[in-house]
């Protein structure tokens, strides 16, 4: 049951915060907790592709982005031209469009933003699969230099299409009515129900993975962290795992674009931005890798401070700081966190001569190779040689 | 399109591929003597050309040149000697993040240093108006100092690696570490000075490009991301064959303004990337053994 304790807490807070919150007279809150909510969910889904499966996607900004843009841009679409034709009729009879007067009075007729999120969804799912299937061959650098690339072309297209509104982006957006009398749009009098369906939101995000990775998927994933070649001897279909979560995790982008599109009612080139990508792979960083809790705290804490503007102008700066300072406090959270405990226990002070695991890490290796390190050693330099020749 | 509209696209594709090549060649220094690729690659041309475009107006142009690409291969050694050099063990992955959290570091620390004003180097010869004419077409001169810049880099480095004890014991590290450090070879050192020349490197095309394209603290990453395109175009490791793929990437560039709307130009070098990338690897010039060679 341990693993459904992030879902759990993120939905009893769903519903507790709201009241807790116009309690304290910090109501204004609410609103950067949904955008942090929102933020997090992308994050989670980066999560499962770094932290479980070991994979870097430097582009997650990019698939946030074809969701909340395609979703923007559909749902924005004036149909009214075309009312008599057939499809639009069919769209009709299913409740896929919405009509009504605008505020200047005129009539209009577009496609409802159930039927866009629909279409931004399964748009970044085709996309991530598309790319995902030739990148995801590559590993390292080259995986790293491929997502990012992906994520600039992503930026590029979009600052420099005038019918995504290239520099400004769009802007009135429609608000997503996902119930009767429940609307995803950032009106005050909206504030609480939004913050609300945020976090039941990114709940039901937390729930599938948390499923996921204890499944056989999850076990699959985990072998293809530790080792590939390993995983595939086991019988694991790396390439199809690997695919798998690719696309989760842009499906989770896309999901979270859509909604914080239509909650802010617009969105803009800078969310496909590299800096953007950046981040969530710093939260996945900070939350430990694979640890979903870590990283559903990281993103919720990091996103809300930046959001209500507490970096200042050191906004990027803190992100990149933080890069590099998780990268070298050790090879992962977990192992910092029991080392400080190690050297903060009152049992620890008296061989505190000892090497630390950390110096000690490299000198049995010098000295006394373990019989398993020599041989993954010469397995390692017969591969190479059997390559070279 | 006629001979001069051509000329005038081949000498922007020059310059362009020149810098590009710089980026690259630095790319391909440390990967030769680390195996990573420093995604802060960029950074060290944006550098470059930043602090010699502060440095110009007090001093004469050589000198705020020498400094800059001084300070920029001591902030190359110190990122090494720093961070990575601490991260080293753990693996690709960390190493990605650390070098990605660096350019953003060192990007931000310019910003807070210098603002985000788009600045200039002044021009070597000449200045914004002065031309030289070839065949209908106009140009700057200095167009001949990048020329000229990349074409010293490459031959000096040929030699250095060919003659030198320091380039000859750089080239043994790349080869075989462990062999290397029996012969008495600080592979440490080594890895020290390949991030200190690369730094340099990157500078010095920072600052000859500058007068021409100016500079602007954001522009690391862009940069950054083409020189892999022609490193990885030229394979890995391989810096003649980087400046000839600078040139091919810089020329595509300029010659797709043709048939792409300006706005996406950087989508085709990006594209070129991706189907590299996916198709072969190891690049155009490089061959599958030397690719099989590294760990990564």
């Amino acid at each position: 049951m341990k693993r459904f304790i992030p879902a759990i807490s993120v939905l009893a807070l769903a519903f507790m915060l709201p009241p807790l919150l116009t309690a304290l007279k910090s109501a204004h809150y609410m609103t950067q907790l949904t955008m942090s909510a929102y933020y997090a969910l992308a994050s989670l889904g980066l999560c499962a592709l770094m932290g479980y499966a070991g994979q870097i996607n430097m582009g997650q900004a990019g698939f946030f982005a074809i969701g909340g843009y395609a979703s923007a841009f559909i749902s924005k679409l004036e149909l009214s031209a075309t009312a008599g034709s057939g499809p639009a009729k069919a769209l009709d009879a299913l409740g896929l469009l919405s009509k009504g007067l605008d505020s200047y009075g005129n009539s209009y007729l577009s496609p409802s933003p159930w039927l866009s999120c629909i279409a931004a969804v399964l748009l970044a799912v085709g996309v991530s699969a598309l790319i995902g299937t030739p990148v995801l061959r590559l590993r390292g650098h080259y995986l790293a230099m491929a997502t990012l690339a992906f994520g600039i072309v992503i930026e590029k297209v979009v600052r420099g299409t005038t019918a995504l509104g290239g520099a400004d982006g769009l802007s009135s957006v429609p608000a997503f009515a996902v119930l009767p009398g429940l609307e995803i749009t950032g009106g005050r009098a909206a504030r609480a129900a939004n913050f609300t369906v945020s976090w039941v939101v990114l709940a039901a995000g937390l729930l599938l993975l948390a499923n996921l990775v204890a499944s056989r998927s999850g076990r699959a994933l985990r072998a293809l962290h530790d080792g590939e070649e390993a995983a595939d001897a086991m019988g694991v279909d790396t390439a199809r795992v690997k695919l798998k979560v690719f696309i989760l995790g842009a499906a989770f982008a896309a999901v979270a674009g859509v909604l914080l599109t239509h909650y802010n009612g617009s969105i803009g080139p800078g969310e496909a931005n590299f800096m953007k990508s950046v981040r969530y792979v710093a939260i996945v960083a900070v939350g430990g890798m694979a640890n979903i809790a870590g990283t559903l705290i990281a993103a919720l804490l990091l996103n809300f401070l930046s959001l209500r503007g507490v970096f200042g102008s050191l906004d990027d700066a803190v992100f990149g700081l933080i890069l590099i300072t998780v990268m070298l406090i050790g090879p992962s959270g977990r192992a910092a966190v029991s080392r400080l405990r190690a050297a903060l226990s009152p049992k620890a002070a008296p061989s505190a001569a000892a090497p630390s695991p950390r110096s000690a890490a490299p000198s049995p290796r010098a000295a006394a190779p373990s019989p398993g390190a020599a041989a993954g050693v010469a397995a390692r330099d017969a591969a190479r040689k059997g390559g070279a020749s | 399109m006629d001979a001069s509209l051509f000329i005038q696209y081949f000498i922007s594709g020059l310059t362009y591929g020149s810098i590009y090549a710089a980026v690259a060649i630095g790319f391909n220094i440390i990967y030769n003597a680390t195996g990573i690729i420093n995604f802060a690659q960029g950074e060290f041309a944006m550098l470059g050309g930043m602090i010699a475009s502060v440095l110009a107006p007090s001093m004469p142009l050589v000198l705020a040149i020498a400094i800059a690409v001084m300070a920029t291969a001591a902030v190359g050694v110190a990122v090494e000697r720093l961070v990575l050099r601490r991260i080293a063990r753990f693996g690709v992955l960390k190493m990605i993040i650390a070098t990605v959290g660096l350019s953003i570091v060192l990007r931000e620390a310019a910003l807070l240093l210098w603002g985000e004003s788009v600045r200039t180097v002044p021009f070597f010869t000449g200045n914004e108006v002065s031309s030289v004419t070839m065949l209908g077409a106009h140009f700057s001169p200095q167009v001949f100092w990048i020329v000229l810049s990349i074409g010293l880099v490459t031959a000096g480095l040929t030699l250095f690696f060919k003659l030198t004890m320091t380039g000859k014991a750089m080239r043994a590290c790349s080869a075989n570490r462990e062999g290397a450090s029996l012969c008495g070879i600080s592979p440490g050192a080594m890895v020290a000075v390949a991030f200190g020349m690369s730094a340099a490197i990157g500078a010095l095309g920072g600052c000859v490009v500058a007068p021409l394209t100016q500079t602007h603290y954001a522009l690391g990453s862009s940069l950054a991301i083409k020189g892999f395109t022609v490193a990885a175009f030229g394979g890995l490791g391989n810096s003649l064959a980087a400046v000839a793929a600078g040139m091919l990437l810089g020329m595509l560039e300029s010659f797709s303004i043709v048939v792409v709307p300006e706005a996406y130009k950087d989508v085709v070098t990006i594209a070129v990337l991706l189907a590299v990338l996916v198709a072969k690897p190891t690049g155009l010039f490089g061959s599958r053994a030397a690719g099989a060679l590294k760990a990564y």
